[in-house]
Protein backbone atom coordinates (compact mmCIF):
# COMPACT_ATOMS: atom_id res chain seq x y z
CA UNK A 1 0.00 0.00 0.00
CA UNK A 2 2.82 2.39 0.85
CA UNK A 3 4.40 1.63 -2.46
CA UNK A 4 1.16 2.44 -4.23
CA UNK A 5 0.75 5.87 -2.69
CA UNK A 6 4.42 6.50 -3.34
CA UNK A 7 3.90 5.66 -6.98
CA UNK A 8 0.88 7.88 -7.17
CA UNK A 9 2.84 10.73 -5.64
CA UNK A 10 5.62 10.22 -8.15
CA UNK A 11 3.31 10.39 -11.15
CA UNK A 12 1.45 13.37 -9.70
CA UNK A 13 4.79 15.14 -9.43
CA UNK A 14 5.62 14.21 -13.05
CA UNK A 15 2.24 15.58 -14.17
CA UNK A 16 2.83 18.79 -12.23
CA UNK A 17 6.21 19.03 -13.93
CA UNK A 18 4.57 18.65 -17.35
CA UNK A 19 2.10 21.38 -16.46
CA UNK A 20 4.72 23.76 -15.13
CA UNK A 21 7.06 23.16 -18.02
CA UNK A 22 4.54 24.41 -20.55
CA UNK A 23 3.38 27.17 -18.23
CA UNK A 24 6.89 28.63 -18.47
CA UNK A 25 6.47 29.56 -22.12
CA UNK A 26 4.17 32.51 -21.59
CA UNK A 27 4.86 34.35 -24.84
CA UNK A 28 4.58 31.15 -26.84
CA UNK A 29 1.25 30.46 -25.18
CA UNK A 30 0.01 33.96 -25.96
CA UNK A 31 1.16 33.54 -29.56
CA UNK A 32 -0.69 30.23 -29.71
CA UNK A 33 -3.86 31.77 -28.33
CA UNK A 34 -3.65 34.45 -31.00
CA UNK A 35 -3.22 31.88 -33.77
CA UNK A 36 -6.09 29.71 -32.50
CA UNK A 37 -8.29 32.80 -32.40
CA UNK A 38 -7.42 33.85 -35.96
CA UNK A 39 -8.07 30.35 -37.30
CA UNK A 40 -11.26 30.16 -35.26
CA UNK A 41 -12.50 33.36 -36.91
CA UNK A 42 -11.68 32.18 -40.44
CA UNK A 43 -13.28 28.77 -39.92
CA UNK A 44 -16.30 30.26 -38.20
CA UNK A 45 -17.13 32.35 -41.27
CA UNK A 46 -16.80 29.38 -43.61
CA UNK A 47 -19.10 27.37 -41.32
CA UNK A 48 -21.62 30.22 -41.34
CA UNK A 49 -21.58 30.12 -45.15
CA UNK A 50 -22.03 26.35 -45.08
CA UNK A 51 -24.85 26.34 -42.53
CA UNK A 52 -26.56 29.28 -44.29
CA UNK A 53 -26.73 27.06 -47.34
CA UNK A 54 -27.80 23.94 -45.45
CA UNK A 55 -29.40 24.77 -42.09
CA UNK A 56 -29.36 21.84 -39.68
CA UNK A 57 -26.49 20.09 -41.48
CA UNK A 58 -25.15 17.16 -39.45
CA UNK A 59 -27.86 17.68 -36.86
CA UNK A 60 -26.31 20.98 -35.72
CA UNK A 61 -27.91 24.37 -35.92
CA UNK A 62 -25.65 27.27 -36.82
CA UNK A 63 -24.72 28.23 -33.28
CA UNK A 64 -23.87 24.61 -32.48
CA UNK A 65 -21.69 24.45 -35.60
CA UNK A 66 -19.90 27.62 -34.52
CA UNK A 67 -19.43 26.18 -31.04
CA UNK A 68 -17.83 23.16 -32.69
CA UNK A 69 -15.33 25.44 -34.47
CA UNK A 70 -14.18 27.05 -31.23
CA UNK A 71 -14.10 23.74 -29.37
CA UNK A 72 -11.86 22.48 -32.16
CA UNK A 73 -9.45 25.39 -31.65
CA UNK A 74 -9.53 24.81 -27.91
CA UNK A 75 -8.82 21.07 -28.27
CA UNK A 76 -6.14 21.40 -30.96
CA UNK A 77 -3.16 21.56 -28.61
CA UNK A 78 -4.86 19.81 -25.70
CA UNK A 79 -5.19 16.66 -27.80
CA UNK A 80 -1.93 17.46 -29.65
CA UNK A 81 -3.81 16.96 -32.92
CA UNK A 82 -1.04 18.64 -34.90
CA UNK A 83 1.75 17.11 -32.80
CA UNK A 84 3.69 19.04 -30.21
CA UNK A 85 3.18 16.66 -27.33
CA UNK A 86 5.74 14.43 -25.62
CA UNK A 87 6.27 12.15 -28.63
CA UNK A 88 8.96 14.25 -30.28
CA UNK A 89 11.06 14.07 -27.15
CA UNK A 90 10.52 10.34 -26.66
CA UNK A 91 11.44 9.68 -30.31
CA UNK A 92 14.62 11.70 -29.83
CA UNK A 93 15.51 9.70 -26.71
CA UNK A 94 14.95 6.47 -28.60
CA UNK A 95 17.07 7.68 -31.52
CA UNK A 96 19.97 8.80 -29.36
CA UNK A 97 19.83 5.78 -27.06
CA UNK A 98 19.00 7.81 -23.94
CA UNK A 99 15.97 5.58 -23.66
CA UNK A 100 18.22 2.95 -22.10
CA UNK A 101 18.59 5.22 -19.05
CA UNK A 102 14.83 5.71 -18.84
CA UNK A 103 14.29 1.98 -18.83
CA UNK A 104 16.54 1.53 -15.79
CA UNK A 105 14.53 4.06 -13.80
CA UNK A 106 12.23 2.64 -11.13
CA UNK A 107 9.22 4.06 -12.90
CA UNK A 108 7.13 2.64 -15.70
CA UNK A 109 7.93 4.22 -19.08
CA UNK A 110 4.32 4.41 -20.26
CA UNK A 111 2.92 5.67 -16.96
CA UNK A 112 5.68 8.26 -16.66
CA UNK A 113 4.99 9.77 -20.07
CA UNK A 114 1.22 9.53 -19.56
CA UNK A 115 1.51 11.57 -16.37
CA UNK A 116 3.75 14.12 -18.01
CA UNK A 117 1.51 14.40 -21.07
CA UNK A 118 -1.64 14.79 -18.96
CA UNK A 119 0.08 17.65 -17.13
CA UNK A 120 0.87 19.25 -20.47
CA UNK A 121 -2.67 18.75 -21.78
CA UNK A 122 -4.19 20.23 -18.64
CA UNK A 123 -2.07 23.33 -19.03
CA UNK A 124 -3.02 23.66 -22.70
CA UNK A 125 -6.68 23.38 -21.76
CA UNK A 126 -6.37 26.36 -19.42
CA UNK A 127 -3.68 28.24 -21.32
CA UNK A 128 -4.86 27.84 -24.89
CA UNK A 129 -8.42 26.60 -24.64
CA UNK A 130 -10.20 29.18 -22.55
CA UNK A 131 -9.29 32.47 -24.23
CA UNK A 132 -10.19 31.56 -27.85
CA UNK A 133 -13.47 30.13 -26.55
CA UNK A 134 -14.24 33.40 -24.76
CA UNK A 135 -13.39 35.41 -27.89
CA UNK A 136 -15.58 33.09 -29.95
CA UNK A 137 -18.45 33.55 -27.50
CA UNK A 138 -18.09 37.33 -27.66
CA UNK A 139 -18.06 37.52 -31.47
CA UNK A 140 -20.56 34.79 -32.32
CA UNK A 141 -23.68 33.34 -30.80
CA UNK A 142 -22.42 30.06 -29.31
CA UNK A 143 -24.44 27.22 -27.81
CA UNK A 144 -22.82 27.14 -24.37
CA UNK A 145 -24.28 24.72 -21.80
CA UNK A 146 -26.14 26.46 -19.02
CA UNK A 147 -26.16 23.43 -16.79
CA UNK A 148 -23.13 22.75 -14.57
CA UNK A 149 -23.49 18.98 -14.90
CA UNK A 150 -23.01 19.17 -18.65
CA UNK A 151 -19.78 21.12 -18.18
CA UNK A 152 -18.66 18.37 -15.82
CA UNK A 153 -19.68 15.67 -18.30
CA UNK A 154 -17.69 17.55 -20.95
CA UNK A 155 -14.58 17.70 -18.77
CA UNK A 156 -14.76 13.95 -18.17
CA UNK A 157 -14.98 13.38 -21.94
CA UNK A 158 -11.99 15.70 -22.45
CA UNK A 159 -9.97 13.82 -19.84
CA UNK A 160 -10.75 10.49 -21.49
CA UNK A 161 -9.89 12.03 -24.86
CA UNK A 162 -6.50 13.08 -23.47
CA UNK A 163 -5.76 9.48 -22.49
CA UNK A 164 -6.76 8.16 -25.94
CA UNK A 165 -4.63 10.86 -27.57
CA UNK A 166 -1.66 9.89 -25.40
CA UNK A 167 -2.12 6.18 -26.16
CA UNK A 168 -2.07 6.85 -29.92
CA UNK A 169 1.05 9.03 -29.73
CA UNK A 170 2.82 6.56 -27.47
CA UNK A 171 2.44 3.96 -30.20
CA UNK A 172 3.70 6.47 -32.75
CA UNK A 173 6.77 7.21 -30.64
CA UNK A 174 7.57 3.51 -30.09
CA UNK A 175 7.70 3.01 -33.84
CA UNK A 176 11.03 4.87 -33.66
CA UNK A 177 12.56 1.73 -32.15
CA UNK A 178 12.23 0.20 -35.59
CA UNK A 179 12.41 3.20 -37.92
CA UNK A 180 14.93 5.30 -35.94
CA UNK A 181 13.47 8.47 -37.43
CA UNK A 182 9.98 9.27 -36.29
CA UNK A 183 9.17 12.20 -38.59
CA UNK A 184 7.31 10.14 -41.18
CA UNK A 185 5.13 8.21 -38.76
CA UNK A 186 4.45 11.37 -36.74
CA UNK A 187 3.24 13.04 -39.88
CA UNK A 188 0.99 10.14 -40.80
CA UNK A 189 -0.46 10.24 -37.27
CA UNK A 190 -1.00 13.97 -37.64
CA UNK A 191 -2.87 13.38 -40.89
CA UNK A 192 -5.11 10.75 -39.38
CA UNK A 193 -5.64 12.94 -36.32
CA UNK A 194 -6.71 15.97 -38.35
CA UNK A 195 -8.96 14.00 -40.65
CA UNK A 196 -10.65 11.60 -38.25
CA UNK A 197 -10.98 13.76 -35.14
CA UNK A 198 -13.44 16.17 -36.72
CA UNK A 199 -10.89 18.99 -36.88
CA UNK A 200 -11.34 19.23 -40.64
CA UNK A 201 -15.11 19.18 -40.52
CA UNK A 202 -17.47 17.67 -37.91
CA UNK A 203 -17.60 13.92 -38.51
CA UNK A 204 -21.40 13.93 -38.69
CA UNK A 205 -21.14 16.14 -41.78
CA UNK A 206 -19.04 13.46 -43.54
CA UNK A 207 -21.23 11.69 -46.07
CA UNK A 208 -22.60 8.17 -45.45
CA UNK A 209 -20.29 5.26 -44.72
CA UNK A 210 -17.21 7.50 -44.49
CA UNK A 211 -18.88 9.29 -41.59
CA UNK A 212 -19.76 6.05 -39.81
CA UNK A 213 -16.26 4.72 -40.31
CA UNK A 214 -14.68 7.94 -39.02
CA UNK A 215 -16.91 8.02 -35.96
CA UNK A 216 -15.88 4.47 -35.00
CA UNK A 217 -12.14 5.23 -34.99
CA UNK A 218 -10.24 6.29 -31.85
CA UNK A 219 -9.57 9.83 -33.13
CA UNK A 220 -13.25 10.70 -32.81
CA UNK A 221 -12.72 10.43 -29.03
CA UNK A 222 -10.45 13.48 -29.22
CA UNK A 223 -12.78 16.15 -30.58
CA UNK A 224 -16.05 14.86 -31.99
CA UNK A 225 -17.07 13.03 -28.80
CA UNK A 226 -16.21 15.78 -26.30
CA UNK A 227 -17.87 18.35 -28.60
CA UNK A 228 -21.06 16.30 -28.82
CA UNK A 229 -21.11 15.93 -25.03
CA UNK A 230 -20.65 19.71 -24.78
CA UNK A 231 -23.52 20.29 -27.22
CA UNK A 232 -25.78 17.95 -25.25
CA UNK A 233 -26.03 15.26 -27.93
CA UNK A 234 -25.26 12.51 -25.42
CA UNK A 235 -27.21 12.38 -22.19
CA UNK A 236 -28.21 9.65 -19.69
CA UNK A 237 -27.45 6.16 -20.94
CA UNK A 238 -26.14 7.60 -24.19
CA UNK A 239 -23.53 9.50 -22.22
CA UNK A 240 -22.38 6.32 -20.49
CA UNK A 241 -22.14 4.56 -23.85
CA UNK A 242 -20.04 7.48 -25.11
CA UNK A 243 -17.68 7.18 -22.17
CA UNK A 244 -17.52 3.43 -22.72
CA UNK A 245 -16.45 4.10 -26.31
CA UNK A 246 -13.62 6.35 -25.13
CA UNK A 247 -12.56 4.02 -22.31
CA UNK A 248 -12.63 1.05 -24.70
CA UNK A 249 -10.26 2.74 -27.13
CA UNK A 250 -8.03 4.00 -24.31
CA UNK A 251 -7.74 0.49 -22.85
CA UNK A 252 -7.10 -1.17 -26.20
CA UNK A 253 -4.45 1.33 -27.27
CA UNK A 254 -2.72 1.46 -23.90
CA UNK A 255 -2.52 -2.34 -23.90
CA UNK A 256 -1.09 -2.30 -27.40
CA UNK A 257 1.46 0.26 -26.24
CA UNK A 258 2.40 -1.93 -23.30
CA UNK A 259 2.93 -4.96 -25.52
CA UNK A 260 4.94 -2.99 -28.03
CA UNK A 261 7.00 -1.49 -25.23
CA UNK A 262 7.87 -4.98 -23.98
CA UNK A 263 8.99 -6.06 -27.45
CA UNK A 264 10.92 -2.84 -28.01
CA UNK A 265 12.67 -3.08 -24.65
CA UNK A 266 14.09 -6.41 -25.65
CA UNK A 267 15.55 -4.77 -28.74
CA UNK A 268 17.31 -2.14 -26.64
CA UNK A 269 19.02 -4.88 -24.64
CA UNK A 270 20.23 -6.45 -27.86
CA UNK A 271 21.60 -3.12 -29.12
CA UNK A 272 23.26 -2.41 -25.80
CA UNK A 273 25.20 -5.64 -26.10
CA UNK B 1 23.39 19.98 -47.94
CA UNK B 2 19.92 19.93 -46.41
CA UNK B 3 18.60 18.14 -49.43
CA UNK B 4 21.23 15.46 -48.97
CA UNK B 5 20.50 15.16 -45.26
CA UNK B 6 16.84 14.67 -46.06
CA UNK B 7 17.72 11.94 -48.50
CA UNK B 8 19.63 10.07 -45.80
CA UNK B 9 16.32 8.82 -44.49
CA UNK B 10 14.66 8.05 -47.80
CA UNK B 11 11.62 6.37 -46.33
CA UNK B 12 11.07 9.27 -43.99
CA UNK B 13 11.55 11.80 -46.80
CA UNK B 14 8.97 10.01 -48.92
CA UNK B 15 6.56 9.97 -46.03
CA UNK B 16 7.07 13.64 -45.10
CA UNK B 17 6.80 14.79 -48.73
CA UNK B 18 3.64 12.74 -49.13
CA UNK B 19 2.43 13.97 -45.77
CA UNK B 20 3.06 17.55 -46.77
CA UNK B 21 1.08 16.96 -49.91
CA UNK B 22 -1.71 15.28 -47.99
CA UNK B 23 -1.89 17.72 -45.11
CA UNK B 24 -2.41 20.63 -47.49
CA UNK B 25 -4.68 18.53 -49.65
CA UNK B 26 -6.89 18.12 -46.59
CA UNK B 27 -7.92 21.75 -46.84
CA UNK B 28 -9.26 20.94 -50.27
CA UNK B 29 -10.78 17.69 -49.05
CA UNK B 30 -12.66 19.76 -46.46
CA UNK B 31 -13.96 21.94 -49.29
CA UNK B 32 -14.94 18.84 -51.29
CA UNK B 33 -16.73 17.43 -48.23
CA UNK B 34 -18.58 20.71 -47.87
CA UNK B 35 -19.60 20.56 -51.51
CA UNK B 36 -20.87 17.02 -51.02
CA UNK B 37 -23.59 18.74 -48.98
CA UNK B 38 -24.09 22.02 -50.88
CA UNK B 39 -23.84 23.38 -54.42
CA UNK B 40 -22.59 26.82 -53.53
CA UNK B 41 -20.61 28.42 -50.74
CA UNK B 42 -20.90 32.16 -50.29
CA UNK B 43 -22.48 32.22 -53.76
CA UNK B 44 -19.48 30.55 -55.42
CA UNK B 45 -19.34 27.20 -57.20
CA UNK B 46 -16.81 24.46 -56.48
CA UNK B 47 -14.81 25.30 -59.63
CA UNK B 48 -14.56 28.96 -58.66
CA UNK B 49 -13.45 28.12 -55.12
CA UNK B 50 -10.95 25.63 -56.56
CA UNK B 51 -9.51 28.50 -58.59
CA UNK B 52 -9.13 30.66 -55.48
CA UNK B 53 -7.71 27.68 -53.61
CA UNK B 54 -5.24 26.76 -56.33
CA UNK B 55 -3.87 30.28 -56.74
CA UNK B 56 -3.58 30.91 -53.00
CA UNK B 57 -2.03 27.55 -52.21
CA UNK B 58 0.48 27.61 -55.08
CA UNK B 59 1.61 31.16 -54.38
CA UNK B 60 1.99 30.32 -50.72
CA UNK B 61 3.80 27.11 -51.60
CA UNK B 62 6.43 29.01 -53.59
CA UNK B 63 7.00 31.47 -50.74
CA UNK B 64 7.13 28.63 -48.21
CA UNK B 65 9.60 26.71 -50.31
CA UNK B 66 11.88 29.71 -50.75
CA UNK B 67 11.76 31.28 -47.33
CA UNK B 68 9.45 29.24 -45.06
CA UNK B 69 12.40 28.25 -42.87
CA UNK B 70 12.57 31.72 -41.36
CA UNK B 71 10.02 30.67 -38.75
CA UNK B 72 12.97 28.92 -37.13
CA UNK B 73 14.56 32.28 -36.41
CA UNK B 74 13.02 32.62 -32.96
CA UNK B 75 14.72 29.43 -31.85
CA UNK B 76 18.05 30.65 -33.18
CA UNK B 77 17.68 33.92 -31.30
CA UNK B 78 16.84 32.01 -28.11
CA UNK B 79 19.69 29.51 -28.21
CA UNK B 80 22.24 31.95 -29.61
CA UNK B 81 23.05 30.00 -32.78
CA UNK B 82 22.16 33.06 -34.83
CA UNK B 83 25.64 34.34 -33.98
CA UNK B 84 27.14 31.68 -36.21
CA UNK B 85 25.24 33.09 -39.16
CA UNK B 86 26.28 36.66 -38.39
CA UNK B 87 29.97 35.94 -38.79
CA UNK B 88 29.59 34.09 -42.08
CA UNK B 89 30.20 36.08 -45.27
CA UNK B 90 26.69 35.69 -46.64
CA UNK B 91 23.45 37.61 -46.06
CA UNK B 92 21.78 36.39 -42.87
CA UNK B 93 18.37 36.21 -44.49
CA UNK B 94 19.68 33.89 -47.21
CA UNK B 95 21.27 31.65 -44.60
CA UNK B 96 18.14 31.53 -42.48
CA UNK B 97 16.05 30.73 -45.54
CA UNK B 98 18.41 27.96 -46.60
CA UNK B 99 18.51 26.52 -43.09
CA UNK B 100 16.86 23.11 -43.18
CA UNK B 101 15.69 23.85 -46.69
CA UNK B 102 12.74 21.53 -46.98
CA UNK B 103 12.41 20.02 -50.40
CA UNK B 104 9.46 18.10 -49.03
CA UNK B 105 7.65 21.45 -49.11
CA UNK B 106 7.30 20.82 -52.85
CA UNK B 107 4.30 18.78 -51.74
CA UNK B 108 2.39 21.99 -51.09
CA UNK B 109 3.24 23.51 -54.48
CA UNK B 110 2.30 20.30 -56.28
CA UNK B 111 -0.97 20.11 -54.45
CA UNK B 112 -1.90 23.74 -55.08
CA UNK B 113 -0.90 23.48 -58.72
CA UNK B 114 -3.00 20.37 -59.31
CA UNK B 115 -6.09 22.01 -57.87
CA UNK B 116 -5.36 25.07 -60.02
CA UNK B 117 -5.12 22.91 -63.15
CA UNK B 118 -8.37 21.20 -62.20
CA UNK B 119 -10.03 24.61 -61.78
CA UNK B 120 -8.71 25.88 -65.11
CA UNK B 121 -10.04 22.79 -66.88
CA UNK B 122 -13.48 22.91 -65.30
CA UNK B 123 -14.06 26.67 -65.28
CA UNK B 124 -15.98 28.24 -68.09
CA UNK B 125 -14.14 31.51 -68.70
CA UNK B 126 -14.01 33.86 -71.68
CA UNK B 127 -10.24 33.98 -71.82
CA UNK B 128 -8.60 37.19 -72.97
CA UNK B 129 -4.85 37.80 -73.18
CA UNK B 130 -5.11 39.90 -70.05
CA UNK B 131 -6.89 37.16 -68.10
CA UNK B 132 -4.36 34.56 -69.21
CA UNK B 133 -1.49 36.77 -68.04
CA UNK B 134 -3.26 37.31 -64.76
CA UNK B 135 -2.70 33.70 -63.64
CA UNK B 136 1.13 33.59 -63.60
CA UNK B 137 1.13 37.16 -62.29
CA UNK B 138 -1.00 36.06 -59.33
CA UNK B 139 1.36 33.21 -58.52
CA UNK B 140 4.50 35.35 -58.67
CA UNK B 141 3.18 38.49 -57.01
CA UNK B 142 1.29 36.33 -54.51
CA UNK B 143 4.46 34.47 -53.61
CA UNK B 144 6.16 37.86 -53.17
CA UNK B 145 3.45 39.09 -50.81
CA UNK B 146 3.57 35.89 -48.78
CA UNK B 147 7.38 36.07 -48.69
CA UNK B 148 7.07 39.61 -47.31
CA UNK B 149 4.77 38.28 -44.58
CA UNK B 150 7.32 35.59 -43.76
CA UNK B 151 10.18 38.10 -43.53
CA UNK B 152 8.12 40.56 -41.48
CA UNK B 153 7.19 37.71 -39.16
CA UNK B 154 10.84 36.77 -38.77
CA UNK B 155 11.71 40.40 -38.00
CA UNK B 156 9.02 40.36 -35.33
CA UNK B 157 10.67 37.33 -33.76
CA UNK B 158 13.79 39.36 -32.98
CA UNK B 159 11.56 41.19 -30.53
CA UNK B 160 9.21 38.43 -29.44
CA UNK B 161 11.60 35.47 -29.67
CA UNK B 162 9.10 32.88 -28.58
CA UNK B 163 6.18 33.84 -30.77
CA UNK B 164 6.66 31.79 -33.94
CA UNK B 165 2.98 30.90 -33.88
CA UNK B 166 1.90 34.48 -34.46
CA UNK B 167 3.55 34.14 -37.82
CA UNK B 168 1.48 31.03 -38.59
CA UNK B 169 -1.68 33.02 -38.00
CA UNK B 170 -0.76 35.31 -40.89
CA UNK B 171 0.94 32.82 -43.21
CA UNK B 172 -1.08 29.62 -42.85
CA UNK B 173 -4.10 31.59 -41.70
CA UNK B 174 -3.75 33.91 -44.68
CA UNK B 175 -3.63 31.13 -47.23
CA UNK B 176 -6.63 29.44 -45.61
CA UNK B 177 -8.58 32.69 -45.73
CA UNK B 178 -7.83 33.24 -49.42
CA UNK B 179 -9.08 29.78 -50.31
CA UNK B 180 -12.63 31.00 -49.73
CA UNK B 181 -14.39 33.83 -51.54
CA UNK B 182 -14.49 37.23 -49.81
CA UNK B 183 -18.30 37.05 -49.68
CA UNK B 184 -17.95 34.50 -46.89
CA UNK B 185 -16.21 36.85 -44.48
CA UNK B 186 -17.23 39.88 -42.47
CA UNK B 187 -16.55 43.25 -44.08
CA UNK B 188 -14.06 44.32 -41.40
CA UNK B 189 -11.98 41.20 -42.00
CA UNK B 190 -11.97 41.79 -45.77
CA UNK B 191 -11.04 45.42 -45.18
CA UNK B 192 -8.20 44.34 -42.91
CA UNK B 193 -6.64 41.99 -45.46
CA UNK B 194 -7.03 44.58 -48.24
CA UNK B 195 -5.76 47.77 -46.66
CA UNK B 196 -3.69 46.67 -43.65
CA UNK B 197 -2.12 43.31 -44.49
CA UNK B 198 -2.51 43.24 -48.30
CA UNK B 199 -3.36 39.54 -48.63
CA UNK B 200 -6.38 40.30 -50.83
CA UNK B 201 -3.90 41.17 -53.60
CA UNK B 202 -2.46 37.65 -53.60
CA UNK B 203 -5.47 36.21 -55.37
CA UNK B 204 -8.85 37.68 -54.44
CA UNK B 205 -8.68 40.86 -56.51
CA UNK B 206 -6.94 39.42 -59.62
CA UNK B 207 -8.92 36.16 -59.45
CA UNK B 208 -12.26 37.94 -59.22
CA UNK B 209 -11.25 39.87 -62.35
CA UNK B 210 -10.57 36.57 -64.16
CA UNK B 211 -13.84 35.08 -62.89
CA UNK B 212 -15.75 38.24 -63.80
CA UNK B 213 -17.06 38.58 -60.28
CA UNK B 214 -17.63 41.84 -58.40
CA UNK B 215 -14.78 42.93 -56.12
CA UNK B 216 -15.25 43.23 -52.41
CA UNK B 217 -15.62 46.70 -50.90
CA UNK B 218 -16.60 48.14 -54.35
CA UNK B 219 -12.98 48.61 -55.36
CA UNK B 220 -12.25 49.92 -58.89
CA UNK B 221 -11.35 47.49 -61.71
CA UNK B 222 -7.73 48.52 -62.02
CA UNK B 223 -6.80 47.23 -58.52
CA UNK B 224 -6.73 43.74 -60.06
CA UNK B 225 -3.53 44.75 -61.86
CA UNK B 226 -1.69 46.15 -58.86
CA UNK B 227 -0.40 42.96 -57.14
CA UNK B 228 3.17 43.28 -58.52
CA UNK B 229 3.39 46.79 -57.07
CA UNK B 230 1.87 45.68 -53.80
CA UNK B 231 4.33 42.77 -53.65
CA UNK B 232 7.31 45.05 -54.31
CA UNK B 233 6.08 47.51 -51.69
CA UNK B 234 5.47 44.83 -49.07
CA UNK B 235 8.85 43.24 -49.71
CA UNK B 236 10.56 46.62 -49.30
CA UNK B 237 8.76 47.27 -46.02
CA UNK B 238 9.47 43.77 -44.76
CA UNK B 239 13.13 44.23 -45.71
CA UNK B 240 13.29 47.41 -43.63
CA UNK B 241 11.66 45.64 -40.70
CA UNK B 242 14.15 42.78 -41.03
CA UNK B 243 17.12 45.18 -40.98
CA UNK B 244 15.74 46.98 -37.96
CA UNK B 245 15.25 43.64 -36.24
CA UNK B 246 18.74 42.44 -37.07
CA UNK B 247 20.28 45.69 -35.80
CA UNK B 248 18.43 45.40 -32.52
CA UNK B 249 19.61 41.82 -32.05
CA UNK B 250 21.64 41.17 -28.96
CA UNK B 251 23.10 37.76 -28.55
CA UNK B 252 22.15 35.57 -25.62
CA UNK B 253 24.75 35.16 -22.92
CA UNK B 254 26.55 37.90 -21.07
Amino acid sequence: MRVRTGRFRLYAAVARGGFRRYATYRIATLAGVFTNTVFGLILAYTYIALWDERPGLGGYDQSQALTFVWLGQAMLTVMALMGGGFEGELIERIRTGDIAIDLYRPADLQAWWLASDLGRALFQLLGRGVVPMVVGALVFDLALPTDALRWLAFLVAVLLGMVVSFAIRFLVALSAFWLMDGAGVSQMALLAGTFFSGMLLPLNVFPGALGEFARALPWSALLQVPADVFLGKHTGVGLLATYAFQIGWAAALLTAGRLLQAVATRRVVVQGG
Amino acid sequence: MWIRSLMAYRMSFAMTALGNFAVTAFDFVAILLMFSQVDRLGGYSLAEIAFLYGTSCTAFGFADLAIGSVDRLGRRVRDGTLDTLLVRPAPVIAQVAADRFGLHRLGRVTQGASVLVYALVVLDIDWTALKVLMVPMMLLAGAGIFAAVFVAGAAFQFVAQDAAEVQSAFTYGGTTLLQYPPTVFAKELVRGVTFVLPLAFVNWLPALYVLGRPYPLDLPTWVAFTPPLVAAGSLALAGLAWRAGLRSYRSTGS
